[in-house]
Order: structure tokens, then C-alpha cells, then sequence
């Protein structure tokens, strides 16, 4: 956490009254969204209201103890992070302050008040590569330097947006602290590796562009069916215990983004550490690195002061966009949007606002949808391409979609998973419902697909899809009637949906070789379970019951493939055995 | 420490006072309401000329002249190691008749978060003994796990036998580490019949030695209802993290607590949430339910069992719906199970344990526990299913494979859920029953479990209907 304590001083204020995390000043002199320490203990809090010389401030911790006539002191500038080398393998709070440090500093396992912390180390020093020369001309955003940050990623180091520009007087390579200057530059401005950014103001960037590569998850159902593009934006709703957190996990585990920024907005404690823990023993799928080198997590849990919750997805994103300018592609997963929603609801309620729908702030719409637009495929100001990817949970009341934290997300979002408790419930994981689901970049990603994996991967898909729909259909039927009554190729096709959703469809999260699927395995078990439907087919219409058909011994092992490691030649071999098995029948 | 006597209104369970000196916010509160009665509160909300007090006993008999003292400190609890077997109201003062409590500690019973950072991973089982529990929805040290209950469940003869016959397996083996079991039992705003039921079960096994008893009963004032759990949960933290306990903690019933906030929020005249709890009911639960876990570095830890009762058995009620979303999983009580006898009628399809995952497997609990748990649950629900189904076309309308996953799911809650609230099955025997019931199904529709295991688990000969478990 940074605020510029060396900018303009303004005025102390005493405060006038306090109700739990909302605390009223009096003469303080502030402007809105400027940070202020609260009280003697020095509690930080965001200015959110002015009515004349009464400032309203949210304070990001517990105020216990709190009493009017106690200090407050302004800082003159907004709640910012701070942003250079350091920011990997971190763990933070919703306002930035590194959870590691906070523990040594308070001495305890329990949060202490009052304590602050930079975001990055500012003792530790870095390797600085030059990569521009001394008598170049660099504007904002340019790069003029890196950092190996991590084994994984390189840091770059950016002239920031505020800077004027110039020629580079002095640069040279070695070791330097983040704050320390790298490059001088000819007006005498000095660039240094650290740069603070205001979390509630976008980064600048030159155009947003329509996504055109899909950020491969791994996940059969989302590649396979439902893809999310690299700059694209996801919703999964779901009532609890649909799988809404381990389908996060496995998104920020298998995602072939460079860097992830996992979020966690008002969860459980043991999940965040469960992460803690697991991450730094995953190794990435494509570089092999240990997969905390290229996370950073933000963990405010359900009891941690919740105006801190409403600034954590803001906190997260900044720090995304700051790699994003590096041309890098960032995954950011929140989880869940509606505890943060709520923060806004427990703040907006406390301010005695005018609630709109269900007690909800009228701005919960704008506020979700400017979250949201931060995400994209962007063209930067340094010449660079780079995205970010939202993947939002959201945590409707009773599992009813039409609550307004999840409509008002669905209106923005263009990739919708829906998590099902009925699929949940019978262990069917993930348990995305195919129905419900979309994914608005479909058509977009197709040439991706026909380009890196098959040729016909539309096709095949569109078969699967074809294949689910009329199972949901003939289900109906299969309910009123009985399986028995249905005619001989209407039962082939439930059999072989029912394939599709058990082989193809589910996915062990954790089983070591099933958590991760590459395309290339999820478009093979998909065309192996079309083959044995194919040859089915032909064989049903040479006359072979459909018993027979279906009681074939190869066939159950298609249920085994995701498990498999070498998958390339089980798949091979049992293909041939289906197809010999169904051809020995006529 | 000043006095006031401005009171200048009085409302519900609140108290507005004048003060001319600044008040901290959560501070506690004397009020001397005149014949030498004391009633104790707490700040809601201070202003510097005013101050919102909500009283805990009830505001009845405080008229404008009484005198109210400011303590300036927040609510503190005394611990201490001999709180085990006795017994206190809802505000922590003993009603056993046993001796006074000489605190080691006081401590703010607001507890503070635990830093993610030092948390330690749930991942040691507790045997409950329990196979609808230990086989299916496992439980571990550290996880919150409520039960989701309804009027007219038995929900609190399962509570107790979880407390009853809880253990973890190093206990049996001789104890290493030392950790001992304790239960804390915070009961809000149950009737004095449930409190005995609870008083003379814990006195009859023993138990009460090991515990620490909290009683809010129904005619208790509802406020001081939202102060017995945390001096619950700041004992256990106590006995946990700086005593080695493993403690296990039993909250009941949630619901009354969740009125208990919705009526000052009403007094409080805040703009209400959904149903007219407040809005901020997801963080005020999180502040409890969030306080169990490990801490790195402790061996003890606090296990959480939260029951509540949902109104109208609809569980996406506020209550239930949020409760969901903070704690690691649910045990649903179920009505019809219930209504065929079946003890406990512990629904294990909406049920769900979120830490299992990591908490079983080999050198946990046995290697084949994921894959017999994940083909129990597919075969059960299948049958589920098909029992629908057989009420319109008859059995003989079904395939062989399906009149199978129909008897399973009959003996399936035959025999394994329904075991009696006095059988304590160990993990192997649970998981043997599922073995029995699993090899009524042919081995290639065991598709969840691994080829290896089938090959070492697997009945070849006709299961018995008879099964030796208890």
C-alpha cells in the first residue's frame, strides 16, 4: 500500500461519530477517494461522501474502540498500489499490504490494527537489464528495461503514464532497489522501478481489439463447449456447492495466461490458504516454473474488514492492467463479485443511500460494467499487445439467477457457465450446465481451433452439441415413458450423450493427470466417442439390435481416457476395438 | 469513568444517551436502573454528543433517570483452562454453582481475523463415527460444518452423537501430540426441554468434563443472543491455539441468532436486506463461522457445528443461504428420511464436505475412500432418480441395470445412513459397507473407481444381505 505522504498537506479533521466501518469527520480537508488514517491507532480509510464541512470515510479496518474527537489525518492523494518487481508470488490484502509482512510486523496470526506495509519490497534489489540506450527518446509506457522477476517472467520496467518523456541521459545495468532511479532522462526526470497507480482509475492504453485466441483452461466443458477468448469476460454463477471456488482454482492453475491475479473478494480462510499452500507445488503445464511465479493473490476474507472487500477486485485489476502494459496476458479471477457487491450494499446502507433492487446501491450496475470494460485485448501505449481476462463468480441468494448482482453481470459479460446444484449433487463436476451456458466468442475462436487442433473441431463440436440437445429432449420422453419404449435409435443416441457427459464432459479436478486437459486430448476423446456413434450407427442400420450395440466391452473404457497419461495411443487402440467389436456384429 | 443520566430515548433493545465526552465505538456499558439491578450493553453507534446502546438483558424497567457508566474497554471474556465442565448463560456469568472463575486471560470476545497467510490447510479426518459423515461428507479438523436442519428433525440427537464419539484416529493410537478434545456448546435461545436433553446427555457419557456449556434459553433476552456465541468461539480460540485442545465447537441454533441481529436492525431502523435480515448478516455470520480453522505453528485447532433450523425447510432462506456460502459444506437433515425411521436421516446428496477431498486418501483415512465415496453418490443418485420414474411405468418396465441402482438405493439407506444414534462405526467399517453395497452393481458400471481397487475390493460372490457391521 503507498499513499504520497510527501504531497500537498492538508488540514486534520477530529471525527464525529462512528458505526462500524463508517466513520464521519469533521473539517477534515479531503477530496473524494483520497486515503486518510483514522484515529490515534492511524486506521486507513477512502473518503466516499463530502457534505459540507462533514466528510463521510469508510475505514478498511475493524474500529472497535473507536472514539469521536480522535484525529484524522488527510494524505492528499487517492488509494493506490504500488506496482513494480516484487508483486509475483505475493500474497495481499484488498488494499495491497503483503500478508507475509503483516504477520512478521504484528507478531501474531491474528490481523492487528493499524499496521501498514509497502505492496513490494522497497529494500530488496533487482538485476536491471537496459534495453534502450543513451540518447534514445522514450515516452510514456515505453519499456526501457527488464527485470527476471521470477524464473517464469520477466519484469519490464515502463517509463509511467504521468511522465513527460525525453531522451535517456543515463541508464545503466546492475543492481538497484525498487526505488532507486534506473534511467535519468535529459529534463532530469529520474525513472525508477516502482510507479503507483490510483486502483480506481483505468491504465491508459492506445485501442481495445476483438479477441481472436482463446485462453485454453484445460477444462474439457469450457474449451471444448463454452471457450473464453484471451481479453474476454466469464460469469460462473452458482448456488454453494456447485463448484463455483475449485472451478476458479482450476482456472488459475491451468489458464495458458502469463500471469494470473487471483482475487479472493470475501471467501473462506482455508480456501486462500489452500491456495497458499498448493501453488508454490504446481508446476505450470508450458513453462515448468513453479505456478506461483506467475500469481499474484489478493485474499480479503468474509471476516476481514469490508470496506477492504469492496476495494480488493479494484486493487487486483490495477495490478493486472500494469502487466498487461508489459504485453503480457493476464487471467484475473474474482471470487465471488456478489461479496463484493454486498461490501457496496453494507457501505451504500450505512450511508443511508436510497437502495435500488433488493437493497442494492442504484450504482451497482455501473459499477460492475466499469469493472468489467477493464478487461480486453488491448493495443498499449508503448506499441504492445496485451489482454485481460475476467473470470467472475458470482454467489446468487438461493441459487436464483435472476438476483440482481447476477443479471446485472450477465448484461456485461459475454461468457456465461452456469453451475448446476442438480449435477453438483449427483458428483457430476464441473458442473457446468450445457444448456444453460454460452459462450459469445464461439465463432470468433473457431479458426483458432481449426489452425492449432483439427480441421473439422467446429463440426465435431457442433455434433456434440446436437447430440446433448436431443438427450435433454429425449429425456423428457425417457421420464413419462420408460427408456424401453423409446424407438432403436433414439436409445443409441441417449447412450452415446450419455458418454459424451460422463467421458467428455466431467473432469476429475483432482486426479493428477485428469485436472488438465490439452485441446488435442479434449477434441480425441470428443471425436473417439463420434466414431463409436458412427460406426453404431451403420451397424444399427445393417440391422444389430441396439443392446448389443451398447453392451459392447471397449466401450465403457472411453469413460477411462481422461485418466489416461498417454491418452494418444489409448485413444488409437480403442477406437480400432470399438470399431472391430460393432463390425463383428453383422 | 463517568457517569450519565441522559438517557433520552429508549427503544426496543436500544438506549440513546447524551454524553459530553467521546464514547468508543463496541465500548460496554453499565446501566444502574435505579433498585441496584444492573444491565449490561454495548455501543452501536457513538457520536460526539450521543451515543445508540443495545442493552443485552432487555431494556424492560430502564427509565429516563437511570445511570448509565461507560467502561472504556470493548467486551472481554475471562479464560481460562478450568472453564471445562462448567456451565454459564449467555453472557458468560457460571449458573452451575460451582466456584468463581479466576481468569488466566481476558480476552476481546470480537475476535480477530486469522491472517490467511498463517493459517494452516484442514487436512487431519475426525472420526465421527458417523458413516453418512465419515464415508460421504468427511469431516476434518478445523472445517466449519453445519448441520441444516428443520423444526421437528432430530438434528440435535446427531449433534450429540458427533460429540459423543468424535475422535481423531492419532487419539486412538495413543495420542503422540498430546491434543485433547473439548467441546464448547453455545446454545441460543433453545427451550429448556432441548437444554436438558443436551445437560443430562453430557453428564450421563461423561462428557461434560470436557466441556464448556453456554445456555441462552428461549425466554433469555434475544439480544444478548448475539453475544453468547462469541464468548463461545474467543473460549475455544483460547483452549485451541495457546491450551493444544482440538476442540470442537456446537452452535445451536443459528436461526435464533440471526433474529436476534434482524431485531436491533429493525430498531436500529437500517435499511433491510433480503427478508428483512440485514445486510450486513453475511459479514456478521462470516465474523463467527470464519473463526474456526488451524493456525500454523499451534497444535490445537477449532471445528465448528453450527445447526440451524430453516424456516418452511426452504434453504435458500437468508439464514441457510448464507451460512452456505461461508462454512465448508452442509449436512442436510432430511424429512422423509426421517419419516421411514431412519437414524440419522442424514440426506447425503445435497449434503457436502469441502475439505474432503484433501483430508482422506492413503495415510488419512485408506486409499479407495475417494473412489467408493464418488460411485456412492453417482449409484445413489441414480437410484434416486429412478424411483421416480418407477412410480409411473412399474419395476418391470426398467432394465436389470436399473432395478439394481434401485435396490441399492434402498439398502443403501438401509444399511449405511441408517445405523442408529448409538453404533459408532470406525472408517474401515464404513467403507467395507460400501464395498458390500457398491458390488450389487457389475464391475464395468463402476466407472468412478480405479480398475486396481475394483480388482482388490470387489465382491466376486453374491453380496450377503446380511451385513456384519455393527
Amino acid at each position: 500500500m503507498s499513499q504520497a505522504t510527501e504531497s500537498d498537506v492538508r488540514e486534520d479533521g477530529t471525527i464525529e461519530s462512528v458505526s462500524g466501518p463508517v466513520v464521519t469527520a469533521r473539517d477534515l480537508d479531503a477530496r473524494m477517494n483520497d486515503v486518510v488514517y483514522v484515529g490515534s491507532e492511524g486506521l486507513m480509510g477512502e473518503v466516499i461522501e463530502i457534505e459540507g464541512n462533514i466528510t463521510t470515510i469508510q475505514v478498511y479496518e475493524e474500529t472497535s474502540g473507536v472514539s469521536p474527537g480522535e484525529p484524522v489525518e488527510g494524505t492528499g492523494a487517492p488509494l493506490s498500489v504500488d506496482l513494480g518487481p516484487g508483486m509475483l508470488d505475493a500474497i495481499y490484502d484488498g488494499v495491497q499490504r503483503p500478508l507475509d509482512v503483516l504477520e512478521e510486523k504484528m507478531g501474531s496470526a491474528y490481523l492487528d490494527r493499524g499496521v501498514d506495509a509497502p505492496g513490494i519490497d522497497l529494500e530488496k534489489t533487482w538485476e536491471f537489464q537496459p534495453d534502450v540506450e543513451t540518447g534514445d527518446t522514450v515516452e510514456p509506457g515505453d519499456i526501457v528495461g527488464t527485470v527476471p522477476e521470477t524464473p517464469s517472467i520477466d519484469h519490464k520496467v515502463m517509463v509511467p503514464p504521468g511522465s513527460e518523456g525525453g531522451e535517456v541521459s543515463t541508464i545503466e545495468s546492475g543492481s538497484f532497489t525498487v526505488e532507486e532511479a534506473v534511467v535519468e532522462l535529459d529534463s532530469g526526470e529520474e525513472i525508477r522501478m516502482r510507479q503507483e497507480w490510483p486502483v480506481r482509475q483505468q491504465r491508459p492504453s492506445v485501442d481495445k481489439e476483438t479477441p481472436t485466441e482463446p485462453l485454453i483452461s484445460g477444462q474439457r466443458v469450457l474449451d471444448g463447449l463454452f471457450p473464453i477468448a484471451k481479453g474476454g469476460t466469464a460469469a460462473i454463477p452458482g448456488p454453494f456447492g456447485s463448484g463455483k471456488t475449485v472451478t476458479q482454482h482450476q482456472l488459475a492453475k491451468w489458464a495458458d495466461a502469463d500471469i494470473v491475479v487471483y482475487v479472493g473478494c470475501g471467501e473462506r480462510g482455508n480456501e486462500m490458504t489452500e491456495v497458499i499452500e498448493d501453488f508454490p507445488e504446481l508446476e505450470d503445464p508450458i513453462t515448468g516454473n513453479a505456478l506461483m511465479d506467475r500469481t499474484c493473490l489478493i485474499a480479503n476474507t468474509s471476516n476481514m474488514p469490508v470496506a477492504a472487500r469492496e476495494s480488493c477486485v479494484y486493487t487486483g485489476i490495477t495490478i493486472a492492467e500494469y502487466f498487461r502494459d508489459m504485453g503480457y496476458d493476464v487471467a484475473l479471477m474474482a471470487d465471488s463479485t456478489s461479496r463484493w457487491a454486498e461490501a457496496m450494499r453494507e457501505i451504500s446502507s450505512r450511508l443511508e443511500e436510497m437502495p435500488g433492487e433488493e437493497g442494492y446501491p442504484a450504482y451497482l450496475s455501473a459499477r460492475l460494467s466499469a469493472f468489467y470494460e477493464r478487461a480486453g485485448y488491448f493495443a498499449n501505449i508503448n506499441g504492445t499487445e496485451g489482454s485481460i481476462s475476467v473470470i467472475g463468480a458470482v454467489s446468487p441468494p438461493g441459487g436464483d439467477f435472476s438476483e440482481p448482482v447476477t443479471q446485472n453481470t450477465l448484461r456485461i459479460v459475454k461468457t456465461f457457465w452456469a453451475l448446476d446444484a442438480d449435477l453438483a449433487e449427483r458428483r457430476h463436476f464441473p458442473s457446468i450446465n450445457w444448456n444453460e451456458s454460452y459462450s459469445l466468442y464461439r465463432d470468433q475462436l473457431d479458426q483458432w481451433f481449426v489452425d492449432n487442433v483439427r480441421e473439422d473441431w467446429p463440426e465435431t463440436r457442433q455434433w456434440a452439441i446436437d447430440t446433448l440437445d436431443e438427450e435433454t429432449e429425449l429425456q423428457e420422453i425417457v421420464q413419462l415413458v420408460g427408456k424401453d419404449a423409446l424407438p432403436e435409435d433414439q436409445q443409441l443416441t441417449l447412450e452415446i450423450a450419455r458418454y459424451l457427459r460422463e467421458a467428455w464432459l466431467q473432469q476429475n479436478a483432482f486426479h493428477p493427470t485428469d485436472t488438465y486437459c490439452e485441446p488435442e486430448k479434449t477434441y480425441r476423446i470428443m471425436d473417439a466417442i463420434k466414431t463409436y456413434n458412427d460406426e453404431a450407427v451403420d451397424a444399427l442400420e445393417a440391422g444389430v439390435p441396439v443392446e448389443e450395440l451398447t453392451d459392447i466391452e471397449s466401450a465403457p473404457r472411453l469413460n477411462r481416457i481422461g485418466v489416461q497419461e498417454d491418452w494418444d495411443e489409448y485413444i488409437d487402440e480403442l477406437e480400432d476395438d470399438i470399431s472391430s467389436e460393432l463390425r463383428e456384429l453383422y | 469513568m463517568k457517569e450519565y443520566q441522559t438517557i433520552t430515548e429508549i427503544s426496543g433493545p436500544l438506549v440513546f444517551v447524551e454524553t459530553d465526552e467521546p464514547v468508543g465505538y463496541d465500548e460496554i456499558v453499565e446501566i444502574d436502573i435505579g433498585d441496584g439491578e444492573m444491565r449490561r450493553g454495548q455501543v452501536l453507534e457513538s457520536a460526539s454528543d450521543h451515543v445508540a446502546i443495545q442493552v443485552f438483558e432487555g431494556t424492560e424497567g430502564i427509565d429516563r433517570s437511570a445511570s448509565v457508566r461507560f467502561l472504556g474497554e470493548t467486551m472481554k471474556m475471562p479464560v481460562t483452562e478450568d472453564l471445562l465442565g462448567r456451565v454459564m448463560d449467555g453472557t458468560g456469568q457460571p449458573i452451575d454453582g460451582g466456584p468463581e472463575i479466576v481468569p488466566d486471560e481476558r480476552q476481546d470476545i470480537v475476535g480477530a481475523a486469522i491472517n490467511p497467510y498463517s493459517r494452516e490447510y484442514p487436512e487431519e479426518f475426525i472420526q465421527t463415527g458417523v458413516s453418512a459423515i465419515d464415508g460421504m461428507n468427511t469431516l476434518v479438523r478445523g472445517q466449519k460444518l453445519p448441520i441444516f436442519s428443520a423444526s421437528g428433525l432430530p438434528h440435535n440427537d446427531l449433534a450429540l452423537q458427533i460429540a459423543r464419539q468424535a475422535s481423531v484416529p492419532e487419539e486412538e493410537a495413543g495420542g503422540e501430540d498430546g491434543s485433547e478434545f473439548a467441546v464448547i456448546f453455545g446454545a441460543m435461545g433453545i427451550t429448556a426441554e432441548e437444554a436438558n436433553e443436551f445437560m443430562d446427555d453430557f453428564e450421563r457419557t461423561g462428557a461434560l468434563e470436557r466441556s464448556v456449556v453456554f445456555m441462552n434459553l428461549a425466554d433469555d433476552p434475544a439480544v444478548e443472543r448475539t453475544i453468547t456465541p462469541r464468548l463461545a468461539l474467543t473460549t475455544a480460540e483460547y483452549l485451541a491455539f495457546e491450551k493444544d485442545y482440538h476442540v470442537l465447537v456446537i452452535l445451536t441454533d443459528m436461526t435464533n441468532y440471526c433474529e436476534a441481529l434482524r431485531e436491533i436492525g429493525a430498531a436500529r431502523e437500517e435499511v433491510p436486506g433480503r427478508r428483512g435480515y440485514p445486510g450486513y448478516m453475511y459479514t456478521d455470520l462470516a465474523q463467527l463461522y470464519e473463526r474456526a480453522g488451524r493456525i500454523e505453528g499451534r497444535d490445537g485447532s477449532v471445528t465448528q457445528i453450527p445447526i440451524l433450523t430453516m424456516p418452511g425447510d426452504d434453504d435458500t432462506h437468508p439464514i441457510p443461504d448464507l451460512t452456505g456460502y461461508i462454512t465448508e459444506g452442509q449436512i442436510y437433515i432430511d424429512r422423509d428420511l426421517n419419516s421411514q425411521g431412519v437414524q440419522p436421516p442424514i440426506n447425503v446428496l445435497p449434503s457436502l464436505s469441502r475439505l474432503m477431498d484433501d483430508g482422506i486418501g492413503e495415510g488419512l483415512t485408506r486409499a479407495d475412500h475417494a473412489d467408493v465415496k464418488d460411485q456412492i453418490f453417482a449409484a445413489y443418485a441414480e437410484g434416486e432418480d429412478l424411483r421416480d420414474l418407477v412410480n409411473i411405468v412399474g419395476r418391470e418396465a426398467l432394465s436389470d441395470l436399473d432395478n439394481k441402482y434401485l435396490d441399492f438405493a434402498d439398502r443403501f439407506e438401509e444399511e449405511f445412513i441408517d445405523q442408529g444414534y448409538d453404533t459408532n462405526r470406525d472408517i474401515d467399517e464404513t467403507l467395507e459397507l460400501g464395498w458390500n453395497l457398491l458390488s450389487m452393481l457389475p464391475k464395468d458400471a463402476l466407472n468412478r473407481i480405479d480398475e486396481a481397487l475394483i480388482e482388490e475390493h470387489y465382491r466376486e460372490d453374491e453380496p450377503a444381505e446380511e451385513v456384519a457391521a455393527d
